[in-house]
């Protein structure tokens, strides 16, 4: 089954007078794995937050399981898990706290319990220890967790890699790969090549998708 | 439609979990997360939560120095004086109402989470209060004894801070929320604030000084009550439309 999740048609997007990307056409399919290329400045995280909603400087059209994103915002957001540039960890609370937060807003719904994603990313021992007083690597598994808690199917990554060591980033990939093939799909941006089969790539630099090796 | 026992309900969880129905945002839940973090954010962070108390301290305590000690002459300036530092006190603490939240990514978050945002809103306004203004309430009588301020004027005096610092931390939301993307948005930010802050401080210093001339003060408090209602339903919509409009840029 390849159920169309997300569909990008004819997206632009202009800023400061310099064209970012132009005419993007993407259909994001069940069990896809995306991973948007293109050198620092070309638009990537512009493109991202397009997806989640929180950047409107666009135009063109986005469909959410076939129906225009508008309309399916709810349910859009409540199957949108993303995880930005920023991590959006607080550094005065425990990790533990931090990802209460994230199950508050999320109704309550986990896969996982919180002690039991925290472990997961390697981060057991580290539950009640201020944010402050982890490595920046850590603050980011904090923030990486969060796809143990989710149950959202599409989730948006931007640089998911930065500040992670390699065996942190095996088990990442090992991770998208389960939730491509459970009916999921993930948008990535990195700069690090994947070591997963079958992940299309698209260029932002000249705005076509590159056919996979 | 089926009845909703515990056994519907857990499959109804189940369902949501394997993303086959979309769940109604439980607005209960995301208040009391939203206003749990960030009461316990807060109390982390209690020097910087201290800073308006201390200078609203500190500036009353140096009126007797700095204009006169004469006690008539500071009971005529009671009123004006504690709501103007109240004022400025709440001024010096919206700066950081909406910053924390946006440098380190949780504002962007908290704008895609299925949750209303206008609730989200509201749990960070209450939890501003309750470490600005409400501490700003609770000592103002003390300060009171510390102006002269005439007796007939603490109840008033008390109750119009309750009714208008809530006002002052609802109004004051919507300017930091329109800020928040702006490195140096401290000055515009009083500039927007100020002009919405006067009627209130007009009708909280008369109720106060009226009560202490010995006029009725209903009609003050009517006024700062209908304040705080009108504040408490639009403040938050306008405060969720320029939060969006700040991380749009």
């Amino acid at each position: 089954m390849s159920q169309t999740l997300l569909e990008l048609r004819n997206l632009s997007c202009e800023r400061d007078e310099r064209v970012l990307f132009c005419d993007l056409n993407l259909e994001v399919q069940a069990g896809d794995i995306v991973q948007i290329e293109g050198p620092n400045g070309s638009g990537k995280t512009t493109l991202l937050r397009t997806l989640t909603t929180t950047s409107g400087d666009y135009s063109g059209e986005l469909f959410w399981k076939g129906q225009p994103l508008a309309k399916a915002r709810l349910d859009y957001l409540n199957q949108l898990l993303y995880v930005g540039h920023l991590p959006g960890v607080k550094k005065a609370l425990s990790p533990r706290e931090n990802l209460a937060w994230y199950a508050g807003m999320n109704n309550g719904h986990q896969r996982l319990s919180v002690e039991k994603a925290l472990e997961e990313v390697g981060l057991f021992g580290y539950e009640d220890t201020p944010c402050y007083h982890l490595s920046a690597g850590q603050m980011r598994r904090v923030a990486l967790a969060r796809l143990f808690l989710t149950p959202a199917c599409l989730w948006v990554l931007d640089e998911p890699f930065t500040a992670i060591d390699v065996q942190g980033v095996d088990n990442l990939q090992r991770l998208m790969q389960e939730h491509a093939s459970g009916g999921g799909a993930v948008v990535l941006t990195t700069h690090q090549p994947l070591s997963i089969d079958g992940v299309r790539h698209v260029n932002l630099l000249d705005n076509r998708e590159v056919a996979s090796d | 439609m089926t009845e909703l026992s515990p056994q519907n309900l857990d499959e109804q969880k189940e369902k949501v979990t394997r993303g086959e129905v979309t769940p109604v945002p439980e607005v209960g839940l995301g208040f009391v997360a939203t206003f749990r973090r960030d009461s316990v954010v807060a109390f982390r962070h209690r020097g910087e939560m201290a800073n308006p108390l201390m200078f609203f301290l500190m500036v009353i305590t140096m009126v007797p120095l700095g204009i006169s000690p004469e006690p008539s002459l500071l009971a005529l300036l009671a009123p004006g004086m504690i709501w103007v530092v109240a004022l400025l006190a709440t001024l010096l603490s919206l700066d950081g109402l909406f910053r924390g939240d946006y440098e380190d990514g949780s504002l962007e978050q908290m704008l895609i989470t299925p949750q209303p945002l206008y609730f989200q809103v509201l749990a960070k306004i209450c939890v501003h209060w309750m470490v600005s203004g409400l501490p700003l309430t609770l000592m103002a009588p003390l300060l009171g004894v510390m102006l002269n301020l005439p007796a007939e004027g603490f109840l008033p005096l008390w109750v119009s801070l309750l009714l208008g610092t809530v006002s002052l931390s609802l109004i004051g939301a919507i300017g930091a929320a329109l800020t928040v993307a702006l490195r140096k948005g401290g000055l515009l930010l009083s500039l927007i604030i100020m002009p919405l802050y006067v009627p209130i401080l007009i009708f909280g210093t008369s109720a106060v000084s009226s009560a202490i001339e010995g006029f009725p003060i209903a009609g003050q408090l009517a006024v700062l009550g209908a304040f705080l209602a009108m504040a408490l339903i639009l403040a938050p919509l306008a405060v969720v439309g320029a939060l969006r409009i700040s991380i749009n840029g």
